[in-house]
């Protein structure tokens, strides 16, 4: 049996044109239907006892974010100590899954939450962008896992993606995965600048066949950034590529959420689409900064029944 | 058991303050309550109220109090009818969420339906149609068309607030006068809807509620003084009233059953289409004429699509009717939980194969769990007769011109649904497919503003839109 005539039956792809029949074969997306399908999840009253149990899983799964030109490594020491105990008052408040920051204050970062479990996440790849050579990228990556991340966040090449070019996304996807090693990869879909449905289904698909971990949303950098839509869709797309290929791959929305009750939609959306396997830390993050102190907030609110003032809750 | 469940998040009761017991709205005035029977909550079987049933001479007096309104209604200018009815479409949306949890209560639906599909709905009829008052002339029924009179209007369970405002709107907006039945159980909204026309002041007589059972609803659409005719409801009744105004020069609308097929290509937005059968089998319980409830599925993707959709059911949270979270209320009625107990029966006995996720029943109460029936052919009777609760029949076809026979081949129809991402292949599809409603990648979705009605036995005469001035116009 030729290595094509394998290759197709275990069902990946193997030529740009295999990848390219493969990727435009996947069922279409109707704008309409999932769009009412997240705003009808969004419907869903969470109270109590699950509000609770929602809010401290949202915070386990925040990837508490700063990327910006003027970060300095005492903005990034002070995130990283907020990281580890968001809320100072209150002990029993879990820690976030990881901060992530620009590969130049990893070694920061790295410094503060050495050993403590939570996970230290880098954008690289000519964030946001992505529009440098491979060559740069690459050394981007490797660089930032050097220092200390374990989770590198690339971008895809929008640019290939949107020309058609699919096997140059994949075959950078690949590359970066190598040049990542030990860590964990997540791929930026950018999925605001694909724009339609159907591409970010593609695009989703294209980065798990390549070996994404997870795949994200956004850079946050976009006018249009992480959308309940857009995430279902990758939610469907990570279930179905699981029942495909007996590999799991997380999800994580970034950009635009920031307060605790789109948290909990989000949360609602991955429980009625992916279930259990997917709501957990490992498998589900919030790219997110202000999202936190909204989350501390209704914490305290329902431990304490009261509302504390923003003075009571830590700048990032 | 899940990681993540959901509390209870019940909508509070305390908003609808009902009385013990509801007499007849006649002339604009709640009369005495004589002859009574109960209408209770399908969820728990707990009497509501007690409602006056209507005799003969009830529906006399109501017959006769529209008649003398009729003179100076159908007199007033256009635009001033049109005040009234802007009037009560937004009294009803001031007091929507009363109204949701009243409608939830005497019907079982969920509240997450009354709220947000019912009550928008209701307002959104009378707001369209008090828009019309004023330019019948322009309708495009002739220069000057008239109102017919007095309208018997009888209206079916599984809507009652929205088939009323389906019925009265229309009646309203082109000067006639109208008397209404509820349905025996589901009475109570159209009497908080007469209290909505006293807010509004109404003039007395312009709208009668009469509550009672079949025999009530006969004297109404048999009485000589009625000039039009109004029916939503099953076949077997629509036959009867045909019959009765045959001959009488009765203006009649029929609205009836249907066995609508939802066809889901294999090139369909496949995520999507499961909501949409989710959403046209079990929306309302089932409880809706134009259900979805065949599905036809292109042999080469029904395997995984039925995955797909099983997936999918057993996410459904069926349950209490006032918790925000339940997807699937009770059954309206215990008649009619037996004849769905009793055709699903029927469908495992003929041999197809009944499949339903794990879902633990409330003790009191009328339920049926979400089912599905595959391996289901034409000659099933779960594939030809109106089973009317939440139970999908799955049929298969290889082309689409036998998707379009077998979707044609029933008594009905009223609606269908085309599941496809080829432009072309809807177009031609629905083109062909005989029926009053043909959805394309959407399911259930009403407008106002779009006439809506069957063909062959699911009934004539249309509803919505402008063509539904036309059934209340000569």
């Amino acid at each position: 049996m030729t290595a094509t005539a394998t290759s197709r039956l275990s069902g990946l792809p193997d030529s740009p044109a295999d990848l390219r029949t493969f990727l435009h074969g996947l069922p279409g997306v109707d704008k309409v239907g999932i769009e009412a399908r997240a705003a009808a999840l969004g419907t869903r009253s969470v109270k109590t006892t699950s509000k609770a149990q929602a809010i401290d899983l949202a915070i386990r799964m925040v990837d508490l974010t700063t990327l910006e030109g003027a970060d300095t490594p005492g903005k990034v020491r002070a995130l990283s100590a907020k990281a580890l105990r968001p809320d100072p008052a209150d002990p029993t408040c879990p820690p976030v899954a990881a901060v992530c920051v620009y590969p130049a204050m990893v070694p920061t970062a790295a410094a503060v939450l050495a050993g403590s479990g939570v996970h230290l996440a880098s954008v690289a790849t000519a964030f946001p962008s992505g529009q440098a050579p491979l060559e740069v990228k690459l050394a981007d990556t490797r660089n930032a896992v050097a220092d200390g991340a374990d989770e590198i966040d690339m971008v895809i090449s929008r640019g290939a993606f949107l020309a058609g070019d699919y096997a140059h996304v994949f075959d950078e996807i690949v590359a970066v995965k190598e040049a990542a090693g030990p860590a964990h990869l997540k791929v930026i879909l950018e999925t605001g600048e694909l724009a339609t449905y159907d591409n970010v289904r593609r695009a989703s698909w294209l980065a798990m066949l390549a070996g994404a971990d997870f795949i994200k949303t956004s850079t946050g950098k976009v006018g249009v950034n992480a959308t309940p839509p857009v995430t279902l869709l990758m939610l469907e797309a990570v279930r179905d590529f699981r029942e495909r290929y007996g590999r799991q791959v997380g999800v994580k929305p970034a950009g635009g959420i920031r307060t605790t009750k789109d948290a909990i939609k989000y949360l609602v959306m991955i429980n009625e689409t992916c279930g259990d396997d997917w709501l957990h830390p490992d498998w589900f993050r919030f790219g997110a900064s202000s999202l936190l102190n909204d989350l501390l907030m209704q914490r305290t609110k329902l431990t304490t029944g009261h509302y504390a003032g923003p003075d009571y809750f830590t700048l990032d | 058991m899940s990681l993540f469940e959901y509390a209870p998040a019940p909508e509070s009761r305390s908003i609808v303050e009902l009385a013990p017991s509801y007499g007849l709205f006649i002339d604009g005035e709640f009369g005495e309550a004589k002859d009574t029977f109960k209408t209770i909550n399908p969820a728990d079987e707990q009497v509501l109220a007690e409602v006056a049933l209507a005799g003969p001479e009830d529906v006399d007096r109501a017959v006769a109090a529209a008649r003398r309104a009729f003179e100076s209604w159908s007199a007033l200018p256009g635009s001033e009818r049109a005040k009234y009815l802007f009037r009560i479409a937004r009294i009803l949306q001031e007091r929507s969420r009363e109204l949701a949890v009243l409608e939830s209560l005497d019907n079982g639906k969920p509240i997450k339906e009354s709220r947000d599909v019912d009550l928008p709905l209701v307002a959104a009829h009378f707001f369209y149609y008090a828009g019309w008052a004023d330019k019948l002339k322009y309708a495009g029924l002739g220069p000057d068309p008239r109102p017919l009179g007095v309208a018997g209007q009888v209206i079916p369970w599984n809507f009652p607030l929205l088939m009323l405002a389906w019925k009265i709107a229309p009646a309203l907006a082109t000067g006639n006068t109208v008397v209404l039945k509820p349905a025996e159980t589901t009475p109570l909204s159209a009497l908080f809807f007469a209290d909505v026309c006293r807010q509004a002041d109404l003039p007395p007589g312009v709208v009668n509620i009469v509550t009672g059972a079949g025999d009530t609803g006969r004297y109404l659409v048999e009485h000589p003084d009625v000039n039009k005719v109004a029916f939503t409801g099953s076949t077997e009744v629509g036959r009867q009233i045909a019959r009765s105004v045959a001959g009488t020069g009765k203006k009649l609308t029929l609205e009836l059953g249907g066995k609508a097929a939802n066809i889901v290509f294999d090139d369909a937005p496949i995520d999507q289409a499961v909501e949409g059968i989710v959403n046209g089998i079990f929306f309302n319980q089932g409880h809706v004429c134009c259900a979805g409830s065949r599905l036809l599925v292109q042999e080469s993707i029904a395997s995984s699509l039925l995955d797909a959709l099983k997936r999918r059911m057993a996410t459904l949270r069926v349950g209490d009717p006032l918790d925000k979270n339940t997807d699937i209320g009770a059954i309206n009625s215990r008649a009619q939980l037996d004849r769905i107990t009793e055709l699903s029966e029927i469908g495992a006995g003929e041999g197809a194969e009944r499949w339903s996720p794990p879902c633990e029943l409330p003790d009191r109460g009328f339920w049926f769990a979400p089912t599905i029936f595959t391996g289901v052919t034409q000659a099933h009777r779960i594939a030809r007769e109106e089973i009317f609760g939440p139970v999908l029949s799955v049929l298969t076809f290889r082309t689409p011109a036998e998707a379009v026979e077998k979707a044609n081949n029933t008594p009905y129809g009223l609606s269908a649904g085309i599941w496809s991402e080829k432009g072309s292949r809807i177009l031609a599809v629905a083109d062909q497919l005989r029926a009053g409603v043909v959805w394309a990648n959407t399911f259930n979705k009403f407008d106002p503003t779009s006439p809506f009605g069957g063909y062959k036995e699911s009934g004539y005469g249309r509803e919505g839109g402008r063509h539904g001035l036309e059934a209340y116009l000569a």
